[in-house]
């Protein structure tokens, strides 16, 4: 594959991805991951999600710093500026013109009923990727995996605890799973 | 010098939002409503309502919408550059250590306890999306649900498994069905 071949596919890709994605950066990543992964097998799916756990536990919008963490993976530095550029791209032309002519755009029936039907759309995407990334932590027979998916969805779902918090107390369990691992074998 | 001071209040903003999304929207309030008084609050929540019927994060749709609103396209741009560039220096550093040391065994652990809860996170998301689609932020009753937006849930959901059709196509379709839907009542 030739990098100029990868800069340009990951150009269109991420800028394609920005421009139809509503709903913010879990689905922006949702997506991420079925281009990236599923269609093209540029990255590995545990790769893939370990991106995501990066780009979730920076400061910043999701949907930038999941296409840094997949631009960088894939061509280095100059891959994250072009998947930057491709991400804040459409959002800013976007809002720019509309922020001209607002309010026929917020008053026009057409549009807001499109909107409201996406919606239902974007559920089904997250809820059948889910249901892929969820079978395989399953699959995997762990206890603790299972058990931390489940806390996890409950800290966040039902206690709305912030999802730093989660991801600090998960990377603090991995350090103490590592450390005891290490004591085991000594 | 305005386009300084865009610059400046979209830094702090784009450092300190942890969790992405929603996490913003207060920083960015204290910063262009409180301190500056930059938009109003009722132009502020003009602003929610744009940044959530847009594709986009939040942040850089706030970025783009107050700096043209304060200095024009230039005025949008250092907002834009201000919002993104603690992301940029961050994130690509931690990209890089994370390539460069993921197989220590330590780094292993910590994103191997990470994943399920990655997948939960997401998972937490999609809930919060669909009681949105289904009660529209109201009550969460039987007789209240909003039975269109189930049917089209479960017609993209089978799509989704049983077809190879592309998750943007789904959504686009979604959409299309409930317009359609509502002009034939």
């Amino acid at each position: 594959m030739k990098r100029k071949h990868v800069l340009w596919k990951l150009f269109v890709s991420t800028l394609y991805l920005s421009a139809f994605t509503f709903g913010g950066g879990y689905v922006i990543v949702t997506l991420m991951k079925e281009k990236f992964v599923d269609e093209l097998h540029w990255i590995e799916e545990d790769e893939m999600l370990d991106l995501i756990a990066i780009a979730q536990s920076a400061p910043g919008a999701i949907a930038v710093n999941g296409a840094i963490v997949v631009g960088y993976k894939l061509a280095g530095l100059s891959g994250a500026l072009v998947a930057i550029a491709a991400t804040t791209l459409p959002p800013f032309v976007i809002i720019s013109a509309i922020s001209f002519f607002y309010a026929l755009f917020r008053d026009n029936f057409v549009v807001s009923r499109l909107l409201a039907g996406m919606q239902a759309g974007v559920a089904a995407v997250i809820a059948s990727v889910v249901w892929d990334m969820g079978g395989k932590v399953v699959k995997q027979k762990s206890v603790l995996s299972v058990g931390i998916m489940l806390a996890a969805f409950m800290a966040v779902c039902v206690y709305r605890v912030n999802v730093v918090t989660v991801i600090l107390t998960c990377i603090g369990l991995g350090i103490l799973r590592a450390l005891l691992a290490g004591r085991k074998k000594a | 010098m305005i386009y300084w001071q865009l610059f400046l209040s979209f830094l702090q903003i784009g450092a300190l939002s942890f969790g992405g999304g929603y996490a913003a929207m207060p920083l960015i309030e204290a910063q262009i409503v409180t301190s500056h008084g930059w938009l109003t609050t009722t132009e502020f929540a003009d602003l929610v309502t744009i940044a959530e019927m847009t594709p986009g994060p939040i942040a850089v749709n706030a970025a783009t919408f107050v700096g043209t609103k304060i200095g024009g396209i230039l005025g949008a741009l250092a907002a834009t550059a201000g919002c993104i560039l603690p992301a940029c220096v961050l994130v690509t550093l931690i990209a890089g250590l994370y390539l460069k040391y993921r197989d220590l065994s330590v780094l292993q652990s910590v994103l191997g306890t990470l994943r399920p809860a990655v997948v939960a996170m997401i998972a937490s998301a999609g809930v919060s999306i669909l009681l949105n689609a289904f009660w529209g932020g109201g009550t969460i009753a039987l007789k209240e649900t909003n039975v269109i937006m189930v049917g089209i849930f479960v017609l993209c959901f089978v799509l989704l498994r049983r077809t190879k059709w592309s998750p943007i196509a789904v959504m686009v379709l979604a959409g299309v069905l409930n317009l359609a839907i509502s002009m034939f009542p």
